[in-house]
């Protein structure tokens, strides 16, 4: 459990990002935390030549409210935004989300927008940035743009950076007034990567309700209609079109049920969270 | 013991381990220097659960940068000799894949490098050329006779096959009112301790002899198996073992197929070979417990006294019957009537093989798989026939008076008061409110179970008990095998300080606290004045076969030998110090560090003074009396070999558990919640109250992995599912509730301490317990483990969900 022969550059600056990634292309991979690419790495499921390390550049490692958003910056650690004391205030969903990552001690190296680009399934960052309907900001030596959640994911851990491009940022929307918002999750055990994770937000007209860890991509779906029979028979629907499949954990029949039960937990808790 | 009342002996005193373990100063192996020109080796491993090696190119990973040699079967098989196989068959086993690959993860081909990326590098430039056989993955699919052998010279997949009969089981069933039975299927796991195998192996050839560091933990039995397969007398195979060990739990006995392995590497390469196990090998191919399928019947009375057992086990022990295998079948032998008494008995067992990795020694080795089934039987008579489930664990508990008490299949259950405890636990742990708790939470509509597990926890195995797998005729011919040699040694030094050695390889238990406890007790110091040396070295220290760390050996048998060693300087001592201080010997005491006259504590001479007196003036102490060093080899004489009617006194203690608990099973997510777990242990003479809260706690967690979390699981191609720990999950801190722990003390007769083993009870009790439990919130007759919350919402959901559309 080795991992093959890599280069490690050690960027100063974003422009050294950009260029070692412009040079490189595909055999680049940036490193931030490692909390999923060192594991990859030293299995040999990932082999890049070159590692591109961020976490020494100041301008990436901030966490600003900007507008009506909150930019949490590709240098910011999960455990960070967690003691964010504003965070709560200014986005629920994603307090309740985090304490979901992983565990204390992988929070405490793992960034937010290395979740992001990992893009696992069952990964609550992306799950929360989907449900919120937040974007994800790109940049390269030869463009910056900014790519919505619900386009960013684009598989099983794969996503629609482009191979030169850094994540620079996720911006996700602050609380919306009249809004509620609920996150459950269940997992073997605590801190695993989640059966089925729900991220719902409770609107006046109806309700918005994410699932991770059942498709391979964090989907959404909006639903206008919360009278119980309706709900039931919608979220039937959802779990169905979301063709959950048979593994080690669970079947597929068993995320259905827990998309269905959990799902409309989360829904009815957040009615009852709004404000 | 003499003078105060003071005992160290049943003290919490502070372990002299945990100063280094805690602030990171362990020396594990592969933290102690190598010498320079170590070659690092890693192990190509079949992909393929069953495949005939075509060929296998390693001529590129041969020219690659800091490669020195890749090995491959033909060359192992070319300088030594197949490991010895536990049965009367012509099959052999190697440590690595010779011709053919029969589970995935067998070693295929060893790299040695100058270091260990280098070596992995190199791994991926060997081309193996396979033919993929059928593979045999259930063990039900290796019975059939139209399935290929997996060894050829076994003609079937059936390695053993022994009926027992004791009393008149026949009789019993054809009287009694009930027949009740159970099916289990009990699936793979293991205890993953959290260092893997390593080893530094080198060979001298000038000597013909091999010298091995390795994490290995006994029992020493294997080591003349090694000796063997690398084709030396036992004095050319030196084995010696680092100062820590993190961890085994029964797997680390797994690493002798590499000591042979990397002896061999060793030797072909001429250069010192440094092989770390890493997780993914570890998980895939170290050991395994044996899964196993069990239909165990009983002949019942009206009354839920259990008459008769009939016991059906079909053992599981993959692609090869690695040594000690089929031990974990025999293990249990003569406790197969758990802790109850019940005079007929018959049992068949068979042995498969199957496409799966080899298993070995894992914490319980034997217990869980059999009490699984005993105890999910007590528990379907109890609901069967109407009964409480406690008043049937009741009713048919060895009686208190009984003792030493001799079950139907041979065992001595040397002491205990199981109706005591039983009644103490039910009382102390609150039984009485568990049911009306229980109660409560049904009338709000929650699912809730309670379950219970009565056992007896064997420990310090005879190292015969294995022969039961043969025929007595067989047994004849082979020469009898029984017996647990323990060793220890005193040594006292020029300046009077006591050193303890005992081949006891601890991997973190706290050995060394409990040896210095006993010698100090015994010599009147202090712990802190003894010092105790954890590492063992075959060249140099007292061990027999049975050293080593297994089957809760220590405190009865090792501390044992430690205390009678001490017991021995402590005569040779008084006879000086009796010539010293003018009184005669057996009117010496040692108390306080020092040695005086009874009843004249004036006249007395400081402990370290009269120790070292043997150095100094050997002069002046007789020859026979000269305290130096003691060493003391015992064994309990109860240890006898199988009988000819294959009755097997296959461990000399046993210490009794009786559990209870209370769990909810969530309604939407099916997730099991532990309310209340109670365990009662009666494991003799208490040594150190915390380190056994320790093992208990230790064992409970491991066990409710086992219960709720773990399997290694197979594909039906094969391939191995469990390959990492996102895999095979393990329960942390958050997923283990902390057990509420009795006590009740019954001394064994048989050991010097009247200390009994207690470090696997609660992995041969807590997954039954807690799958009675289960099985009582969900009314359901069968549960298999691991009870995982996918498995157990189905039976929830299904009801559920047929009302709702109704």
């Amino acid at each position: 459990m080795k991992p093959a022969r890599f280069d490690y550059i050690r960027a100063g600056a974003i422009a050294e990002a950009h260029a070692a990634l412009a040079k490189d292309g595909d055999e680049a991979r940036i490193i931030a935390g490692g909390q999923s690419l060192v594991p990859m790495l030293s299995m040999r499921m990932a082999r890049p030549a070159v590692l591109i390390d961020i976490m020494h550049l100041p301008e990436l490692a901030k966490i600003e409210v900007k507008g009506n958003s909150i930019r949490v910056g590709a240098g910011v650690r999960q455990a960070e935004l967690l003691a964010w004391p504003e965070l709560a205030e200014r986005q629920p969903l994603l307090a309740a989300a985090l304490p979901w990552v992983g565990h204390a001690q992988t929070r405490s190296r793992g960034t937010v927008c290395g979740s992001a680009a990992h893009a696992d399934p069952s990964a609550e960052i992306p799950l929360a940035l989907l449900a919120l309907k937040g974007s994800v900001e790109l940049s390269s030596q030869l463009e910056r743009r900014r790519v919505a959640a619900e386009d960013f994911f684009t598989g099983l851990l794969s996503t629609a950076r482009n191979d030169n491009e850094l994540i620079e940022a996720i911006d996700i929307p602050c609380r919306a007034a009249g809004h509620g918002y609920a996150f459950r999750e269940f997992a073997r055990r605590h801190g695993d990567f989640a059966i089925v994770a729900c991220a719902a937000i409770a609107r006046v007209d109806g309700a918005r309700l994410a699932i991770g860890g059942v498709a391979d991509v964090p989907t959404a779906r909006d639903f206008l209609d919360l009278d119980s029979g309706v709900l039931n028979d919608a979220l039937d629907e959802f779990a169905v079109e979301l063709e959950p499949r048979d593994d080690l954990h669970a079947t597929a029949d068993y995320r259905r049920a827990l998309v269905r039960r959990l799902g409309r937990a989360t829904i009815e808790e957040a009615r009852r969270c709004r404000v | 013991m003499t003078g105060v009342a003071t005992s160290w002996c049943g003290q919490s005193i502070e372990r002299v381990e945990d100063g280094p373990l805690l602030t990171g100063r362990g020396r594990f192996i592969d933290d102690l220097g190598i010498r320079p020109g170590t070659l690092h080796a890693a192990i190509l491993r079949s992909p393929h659960a069953h495949a005939k090696i075509r060929t296998i190119d390693a001529a590129a990973a041969r020219r690659a940068p800091g490669v020195a040699a890749v090995i491959i079967g033909a060359e192992v098989t070319a300088i030594s000799a197949s490991l010895v196989v536990g049965v009367k068959a012509p099959i052999e086993c190697w440590p690595i894949a010779v011709g053919r690959v029969r589970y995935v993860g067998e070693p295929v081909a060893v790299v040695l490098a100058a270091d260990r990326y280098l070596a992995e590098d190199a791994l991926e430039l060997i081309n193996v050329d396979y033919q993929a056989l059928p593979v045999i993955v259930d063990l039900l699919a290796a019975l059939d006779p139209k399935q290929p052998a997996l060894h050829e010279g076994l003609g079937s997949n059936i390695a053993s096959e022994r009926s027992f009969r004791y009393g008149d089981p026949e009789q019993a069933f054809a009287r009694a009112a009930h027949r009740v039975s159970v099916t289990i299927r009990y699936p793979r796991n293991s205890c993953t301790p959290i260092e893997t195998y390593g080893l530094v192996a080198e060979y001298d050839a000038n000597e013909d002899a091999y010298d091995v560091l390795a994490n290995f933990m006994g029992p020493f039995s294997l080591h003349a198996v090694m000796a063997r397969a690398l084709k030396v007398p036992g004095n050319r195979l030196r084995l010696r073992t680092p100062p820590d060990s993190g961890g085994s739990f029964g797997v680390k006995q797994g690493v002798f197929p590499y000591i042979v392995l990397m002896g061999v590497a060793a030797r072909i390469a001429g250069r010192p070979v440094k092989w770390i196990e890493d997780r993914i090998e570890h998980l895939a191919a170290s050991v395994s417990a044996t899964n196993r399928l069990t239909t165990l019947e009983a002949a019942v009375e009206a009354d839920g006294r259990v008459r008769a057992l009939a016991w059906n086990q079909l053992e599981d022990v993959g692609a090869h019957i690695r040594a000690p295998e089929p031990a974990t079948l025999y293990r249990m032998h003569g406790n197969l009537t758990g802790a109850y008494d019940i005079r007929h008995v018959s049992v068949r067992n068979r042995v498969v093989l199957t496409n799966k990795t080899p298993t070995g020694l894992n914490r319980g080795f034997g217990g869980p798989q059999m009490y699984y089934a005993l105890e999910r039987l007590m528990q379907r008579i109890a609901v069967e026939l109407k009964l409480d489930p406690v008043d049937v664990i009741r009713k048919n508990l060895v009686p208190s008076k009984a003792f030493p008490y001799r079950t139907a299949t041979g065992a001595t259950l040397d002491s205990g008061d199981y109706a005591k405890a039983l009644e103490t636990a039910l009382a102390q742990g609150g039984f009485a409110e568990l049911r009306e708790r229980q109660q409560a939470a049904r009338a709000q509509g929650r699912i809730y179970g309670i379950g219970l597990t009565a056992a007896v926890e064997p420990s310090v195995s005879n190292m015969g008990y294995i022969t039961t797998v043969l025929t007595p005729e067989e047994r004849r011919r082979a020469g009898p095998k029984n017996g647990a040699q323990a060793t220890a040694t005193v040594s006292l030094d020029p300046l009077g300080g006591v050193s303890v050695h005992a081949a006891s390889v601890p991997q973190g238990q706290g050995h060394r606290t409990v040896l210095a406890q006993i010698v100090a007790d015994a010599l009147g110091l202090k712990p802190s004045d003894i010092r105790v040396v954890g590492e063992f070295d075959t060249a140099k220290d007292a061990w027999s076969i049975a050293s080593g760390n297994y089957s809760s050996r220590f405190a009865a048998a090792v501390g044992g030998a430690a205390h009678l060693a001490a017991e021995r300087v402590k005569v040779k001592l008084a006879r000086v110090a009796a010539s010293q201080l003018n009184v005669a010997a057996q009117d010496i005491e040692f108390t306080g560090g020092r040695a005086h006259a009874r009843g004249n504590p004036d006249n007395a001479i400081p402990f370290s003074r009269l120790a070292a007196a043997s150095h100094w003036s050997p002069g002046l102490v007789a020859e026979e009396n000269q305290a130096l060093r003691e060493t003391v080899f015992w064994t309990p004489p109860e240890l006898t070999p199988p009988t000819e009617k294959d009755e097997i006194n296959s461990s000399l203690c046993h210490g009794f558990i009786f559990d209870f608990c209370g769990v909810e099973v969530d309604r939407v997510t099916g997730a099991v919640r532990i309310d209340k777990y109670v365990t009662m242990h009666d494991c003799g003479r208490v040594l150190h109250p915390g380190m056994v809260a320790g093992q208990i706690t230790g064992g409970f967690a491991q066990a409710l992995g086992a219960a709720l979390y773990e399997e290694y699981a197979y594909a039906p191609d094969g391939a191995f599912l469990s390959g990492t720990f996102a895999d095979y999950l393990l329960p942390t801190t958050t997923e283990v509730p902390t057990p509420l722990i009795l006590h009740l003390e019954t001394p064994s007769p048989y050991t010097p301490l009247g200390a009994k083993g207690v470090g696997e009870g609660n992995c041969m009790s807590t997954p039954v317990c807690l799958a009675n439990a289960v099985a009582d919130a969900l009314g359901l007759s069968a549960v298999d483990l691991p009870m995982t919350p996918a498995k157990l919402a189905a039976h929830i959901h299904v009801s559920e969900d047929s009302t709702r559309r109704t």
